[in-house]
């Protein structure tokens, strides 16, 4: 009896409609856990180097995580995973919703999808009865809309739904796949399904997901219970109000948009609008936002309220659901001082199925560029002159990739080549060639240098997480913040939080020291892959302070849960092992040191050196060598000398770089 | 005439008692639609306790009609053999509601409340156990408080004795046995009883 997991994975072979119930080996789940950690795992031993994102051969794996499905608070997270055509990467974009644990209580842990299908289909998968059918009548149709369509359709109204919309059929690069009140929008999942020819998938699923120690499973989650509620009371003092709870940031609940609308840039990631926050603007976005919003709502199994029902009535009348910064990408993307158009443009996208980070600053770099005269009246014909209307007329000509719009959704570093003449200028936003968050900060802060560097999730908010954003002011605070700060992985870092000043001798660039900031990012990328192997959610793990999970407690959970005998060590050990397996794949798709850099004026105020000294220290400290790639050394601790061997094989490990 | 002045007689005698009513008070417009209820319910009355989880088993039940802003918990009921004839539609706060979305019973028109495999009727026991819970699990994990436990003491009538029904049954025994039988029986009886 398999434990936690179902045991299966369905495969299934797009162009030639098989389908297979395939049986998994144990030994997987205990070398890799599940969910991106196994994953990552069936991608390195499949997809060789040369497969590109809208190659067959490109797998779409759809995930659930090893405690999807149980009792766990918040292990909702489907994880997708493919060659993105955007960073050329593994990508591994995620969504909250109902989808993963319907999957296993259909009987599968993951839907590995290759080849295409010769015609737009969806596939409806209710316990061991799985098919392919044809979606001809929905194509074109909006992502939240198929969802229902195929509900009805199937006469099914439990069906769980993952639908791309018109955007991901037409291969936009920032096209997201959508489902219930969560998307997986980053690096273009969207656009592999739709290059598959896969409209949706429906999951149904009324079989038993097993626990090997269950009342000891319960046990631990009434302790997590307690800390949940505990916490829901007792927001962290001191810090701004959006980073003092815990889920991910509650944008749905909070009105309060000051920090996000004067520190954050607006427009092409360009100005920051040191005043926007007047009362005048105060009211006029609370009233909008609170007339908007209907409901707050969850993902599966989770007391926290991320999400929100909106009816954007006042300007439309479609219902559709929202979460997080995509409240207020466009708006500020846009430079609408109107917080009512970010609610009404994103349900047009929500349909369309586009990724509210990457898409609004692609919209805003296409308006610079016209303004700066390098895109013409020629491409912007027939496009309005206000700025509300100018960014419904591109993120149409993007969803259905109509002259500009085409260029536009290869997104903002493609585009900028294509354009040419000076655009490459206006790409100064993108990592990996992908777009981060509007943010352009002054003094360079090293920890986040670390993380927007090295991650290979290249999305900062997949990156940061239990230790504090910046240094508290007073020495008092500092201590009370470290007095109940049960999460910390060694006692160390809590004297880290101590020392840490906002200026001085022990302030950021210098202070925490490379070695310092080398543990701590190792440590939120630990946490990170272990909820993304987990299917937990990060906002109850990994990206906040002070989260109801953590190191203590993560392995006694899965032990309960598997019955595997996991200990701090050995959960460490195997996602130290996945984060390297990971690493080599996209070494040995051509990743080096060199596309390990923020944006250039990411910090007005650079230090090469010490940059350059962060990254060497961090990828000595991984065990990686100068060009971070992982050494023989190090892959063989981790039982990965298969990943030697062919990197070595590949020249991509030289003799004598450990 | 007599039986008339017995009968009054012995409702004057009807008591009253006390009993507690368990309820779940269900609070939808705070529902967020995450279904932590139905995990619990499936995992508690699984055997052994927690050992799986499948909603499919729950005797709880979230209605969910995202896009229409539905969200209602529904707990499992009594068992029906047969479906209604006419079903009606209930339209509250501009939303439209099947009659089936409040109904509680296990009924042919659906597969809600059975067990998917064998298809035999769930009831919701409100986690009945020994030693019994302070309330039911689908109310402690519902950390929103859309559900709430609630008990009340409700005076109700002792059970009714009615004479037409006495005179039945003794009819029926003097048919069969004879009125001197019992008769008989009856005086034996009576005088073991009061000794």
């Amino acid at each position: 009896m398999r434990y936690a997991e179902t045991g299966y994975h369905l495969e299934i072979d797009l162009s030639r409609g098989n389908i297979e119930r395939v049986e998994t080996d144990p030994k997987l789940t205990e070398l890799h856990l599940g969910g991106l950690g196994t994953s990552v795992k069936v991608h390195w031993d499949r997809v060789p180097p040369e497969v590109n994102a809208f190659d067959p051969e490109n797998l779409l794996i759809v995930s659930s995580g090893l405690l999807n499905g149980t009792p766990a608070y918040s292990a909702n997270r489907t994880l997708f995973t493919f060659i993105s055509p955007q960073s050329g990467l593994l990508a591994y974009p995620m969504m909250g919703g109902f989808f993963g644990a319907e999957l296993k209580y259909a009987g599968y842990d993951k839907i590995i999808l290759r080849n295409k299908s010769p015609k737009l289909v969806y596939i409806w998968i209710h316990n061991d009865k799985v098919e392919i059918r044809d979606a001809s009548h929905l194509k074109g149709k909006g992502a939240l809309e198929t969802q229902d369509l195929i509900r009805e359709e199937l006469k099914e109204p439990r069906a769980q739904v993952a639908a791309i919309g018109l955007a991901g059929e037409n291969r936009v690069f920032t096209a997201s796949i959508e489902q219930a009140r969560s998307s997986a929008s980053r690096l273009g999942g969207g656009a592999v399904m739709g290059d598959k020819n896969v409209k949706a998938i429906a999951v149904r699923g009324t079989k038993d997901l097993y626990l090997a120690r269950g009342e000891e499973f319960m046990k631990l989650m009434d302790e997590v219970t307690e800390y949940i509620n505990f916490r829901n009371a007792n927001p962290i003092p001191d810090v701004m109000t959006i980073l003092s709870g815990i889920g991910s940031p509650q944008e749905m609940k909070h009105t309060d948009e000051k920090w996000h609308t004067e520190n954050f840039m607006w427009g092409n990631a360009r100005t920051r609008r040191r005043d926007f926050w007047s009362k005048e603007n105060e009211e006029n976005w609370t009233t909008a936002q609170l007339s908007a919003i209907q409901r707050l709502i969850s993902c599966f199994n989770c007391p926290q309220q991320c999400g929100a029902l909106v009816s954007s009535e006042a300007v439309g009348g479609k219902k559709y659901m929202m979460k997080c910064f995509g409240k207020l990408t466009y708006s500020m993307a846009a430079y609408v001082d109107d917080l009512r158009f970010n609610f009404k443009i994103l349900q047009r996208a929500t349909e369309y199925g586009v990724d509210s980070f990457s898409t609004p600053q692609i919209l805003a770099f296409a308006v610079e560029l016209y303004e700066a005269g390098i895109l013409t009246d020629k491409d912007f014909d027939g496009c309005p002159s206000d700025k509300e209307g100018r960014f419904f007329w591109l993120l149409d000509r993007v969803a259905h990739r109509e002259g500009i719009g085409d260029v536009l959704a290869d997104g903002v570093y493609y585009a900028a080549r294509k354009i040419g003449n000076g655009a490459e200028k206006f790409d100064h936003n993108t990592i990996k060639k992908h777009e981060q968050l509007p943010l352009k900060l002054g003094m360079l802060d090293p920890i986040y240098y670390l993380m927007y560097s090295t991650n290979e999730k290249i999305s900062i908010t997949q990156i940061e997480g239990n230790f504090p954003q910046a240094a508290f002011p007073t020495r008092e605070q500092r201590e009370a913040f470290v007095r109940d700060w049960i999460q910390v992985p060694d006692e160390r870092f809590k004297q880290y939080v101590i020392e840490w000043e906002p200026r001085g001798d022990k302030s950021i660039p210098y202070f925490p020291t490379p070695e310092m900031c080398s543990e701590i990012v190792d440590w939120m990328e630990m946490l990170h892959n272990i909820d993304d192997a987990l299917g937990l959610c990060a906002g109850m793990g990994s990206f906040c302070l002070k989260p109801p999970y953590h190191i203590h407690n993560y392995p006694k959970l899965i032990s309960a849960a598997t019955g595997m005998d996991l200990d701090e060590a050995g959960l460490k050990k195997i996602v130290n092992r996945s984060r390297n397996l990971h690493r080599a794949f996209n070494n040995r798709r051509g990743m080096t040191r060199a596309d390990e850099k923020p944006p250039e004026d990411h910090w007005k105020r650079r230090f090469p050196e010490l940059e350059e000294n962060l990254l060497s220290t961090y990828y000595r400290f991984k065990g990686w060598n100068m060009n971070g790639v992982p050494t023989r050394k190090r892959l063989e601790e981790l039982d990965l000398g298969y990943v030697a061997d062919d990197l070595e094989k590949r020249g991509i490990l030289q003799d004598g770089q450990d | 005439m007599l039986l008339t002045t017995w009968k009054s007689e012995v409702y004057c005698k009807m008591a009253k008692t006390k009993r507690i009513v368990k309820s779940i008070r269900v609070d939808a417009d705070k529902c967020n639609g995450c279904r932590a209820c139905e995990i619990i319910c499936s995992a508690f009355h699984a055997t052994p306790k927690y050992s799986s989880v499948n909603p499919a088993r729950a005797r709880v039940h979230v209605i969910s009609q995202r896009l229409k802003n539905i969200w209602i918990p529904v707990f499992a009921g009594e068992y029906t053999p047969a479906e209604c004839m006419g079903r009606n539609k209930y339209v509250i706060d501009g939303k439209e509601y099947d009659d089936c979305a409040f109904c509680r019973a296990a009924c042919p028109s659906r597969d809600l409340f059975k067990e998917p495999d064998s298809g035999l009727p769930l009831k919701c026991d409100m986690c009945e156990s020994d030693p019994s819970l302070n309330k039911p699990k689908c109310v402690e994990k519902c950390l929103n408080n859309v559900l709430v436990y609630e008990e009340r003491e409700e005076e109700v009538d002792e059970e009714e004795i009615r004479p037409a029904d006495v005179e039945i049954g003794i009819g029926t025994m003097i048919d069969k046995y004879g009125l001197d039988q019992v008769l008989d029986t009856v005086a034996r009886i009576s005088a073991s009883k009061r000794g």
